[in-house]
């Protein structure tokens, strides 16, 4: 009988302590809605590079290689997929099966991104990238992933998931994957296997550095509220 | 829910139009009784939760009055689903504090259009689901050694301890015999003796006010010289 009403007496507490802490907060848009918000400033970012890069070239590789709509429709389908998965999982009623989302178009991506690699093996003649254009491909990737993934997980800490790093790994995932297909406006040649590698090694960093630091971002929200601080434990 | 010949169907789940089935018997009074009784529990609980998904809304503008009632309300069924989930009975709360504390960190994620109560449960769920996991995790890495937590040496055993405690007691005992006799002797029985006030008093022929008189005055004095190392 004690116990319980220590342990009640703990509930009506926290209960105190929560209801003085209440500050008016302003509903959060559906997931959908925020989702469109950052994947329309990723659109404003590709129109905005669309404009310093060479355009007709990349027509011109794109009527050459046909199959390199679909790794870049597979790339854009994860960006897009990713960032749908991850708002919903910033929602703390929301199944961690969202997180399978963008599985079958990261699949598209690298089958077709295969695909690519394969042709500059077997076609004579096919433009390879050297390690300098390679290295090029890295910095671009890792360097639009930082202010994507920067702006994605502060509209994601806006929410309270409850699985922090598989959110920031799906963020990851989406702002990689974003940065990877703005990357076709600016490489002029097929995607070789030293190319493909380090696109690979590049989309790897972003999402295990999204996982490490973005995740513990998004977990200091949910534990180091000032409630959290004053919790009072049951036992 | 509707009773038809003692089957329970769901409303909307009837697997064709009742008409085309022939004879319907009609139900005996305790069913309709019961059809009754579940009728008005569903209608209980859509008020309820209707009524919590308003205190929610309130609770988002910052009313602080429907947040705790809210959050009283959320208690019962938060353990039940902790319970349903195979919680043992000790980790309950643990399972509550972690949900209220959830509601809290993610308010401003609630849509007042969907049901409360079924937001609150899917969220215990998961909480509960949590708790499982961590304790899994930490099953598995703690061992049941009695003997070994006894046997372990305490590294942060110092032998000097007990002589810094014992200087301590007798600068505390020195301030103490240097006090005035009735303030000393308040000190003794109230604070070292743990006596009641009656007690003491009854016990040195004083009233209440003047042993807690002295018992201030005394308190104030020991502080005084312990700080100045007296």
């Amino acid at each position: 009988m004690n116990t319980f009403s220590n342990n009640d007496s703990a509930h009506e507490r926290l209960i105190r302590h929560l209801v003085t802490d209440l500050i008016p907060v302003r509903r959060l848009q559906p997931p959908s809605v925020r989702a469109l918000a950052w994947l329309a400033a990723v659109v404003a970012t590709a129109v905005a590079l669309a404009l310093i890069a060479d355009l007709p070239a990349l027509g011109r590789r794109l009527i050459a290689a046909p199959d390199m709509w679909l790794a870049v429709t597979g790339s854009a389908a994860t960006a897009i997929l990713a960032t749908f998965a991850a708002f919903e999982l910033s929602l703390p009623d929301a199944p961690r099966t969202w997180a399978l989302l963008p599985l079958p178009a990261a699949l598209m991506w690298i089958v077709a991104s295969g695909v690519g690699c394969l042709r500059a093996w077997f076609v004579p003649g096919t433009h390879a990238a050297d390690l300098n254009e390679a290295r090029d491909c890295l910095i671009f990737i890792v360097g639009l992933s930082v202010p994507l993934s920067a702006l994605l997980i502060i509209m994601l800490r806006r929410a309270c998931p409850l699985h922090p790093k598989l959110t920031a790994l799906i963020a990851g995932l989406s702002s990689a994957a974003a940065a990877a297909t703005l990357l076709n406006l600016f490489h002029p040649f097929d995607a070789a296997a030293t190319d493909l590698a380090v696109h690979v090694v590049a989309v790897a960093i972003v999402i295990v550095a999204n996982r490490a630091f973005s995740g513990r971002l998004l977990t200091t929200n949910f534990s180091r509220s000032g409630v959290t601080r004053a919790m009072p434990r049951s036992n | 829910m509707q009773f038809y010949e003692g089957a329970v169907l769901p409303r909307g789940s009837f697997p064709c139009r009742p008409a085309t089935v022939g004879v319907i018997v009609a139900a005996p009074s305790w069913l309709r009784q019961a059809e009754r009784r579940v009728d008005h529990v569903q209608a209980q609980d859509a008020g309820a939760d209707l009524r919590r998904s308003a205190w929610m809304a309130a609770a988002q503008a910052g009313d602080g009055a429907a947040y705790q009632a809210l959050l009283r309300e959320c208690i019962p069924i938060i353990k039940s689903v902790a319970r349903r989930r195979g919680i043992s009975a000790d980790r309950i709360d643990d399972v509550v504090q972690d949900v209220l504390l959830t509601i809290h960190r993610g308010r401003q994620t609630y849509d007042p259009s969907r049901s409360f109560t079924a937001w609150l449960s899917v969220i215990a769920e998961r909480r509960a689901i949590d708790l499982l996991r961590r304790i899994r995790r930490q099953d598995a890495r703690e061992v049941h050694a009695p003997l070994a937590l006894e046997n372990h040496a305490d590294e942060a055993a110092d032998p000097a301890r007990g002589l810094a405690q014992a200087e301590a007691t007798g600068a505390v005992a020195r301030a103490l015999a240097s006090l005035p006799p009735h303030q000393r002797e308040a000190v003794q029985r109230l604070v070292l003796d743990e006596r009641s006030l009656a007690d003491a008093a009854a016990l040195t022929r004083r009233t209440k006010g003047s042993l807690k008189v002295n018992l201030h005055r005394g308190l104030k004095a020991l502080r005084g010289r312990i700080a100045s190392g007296g």
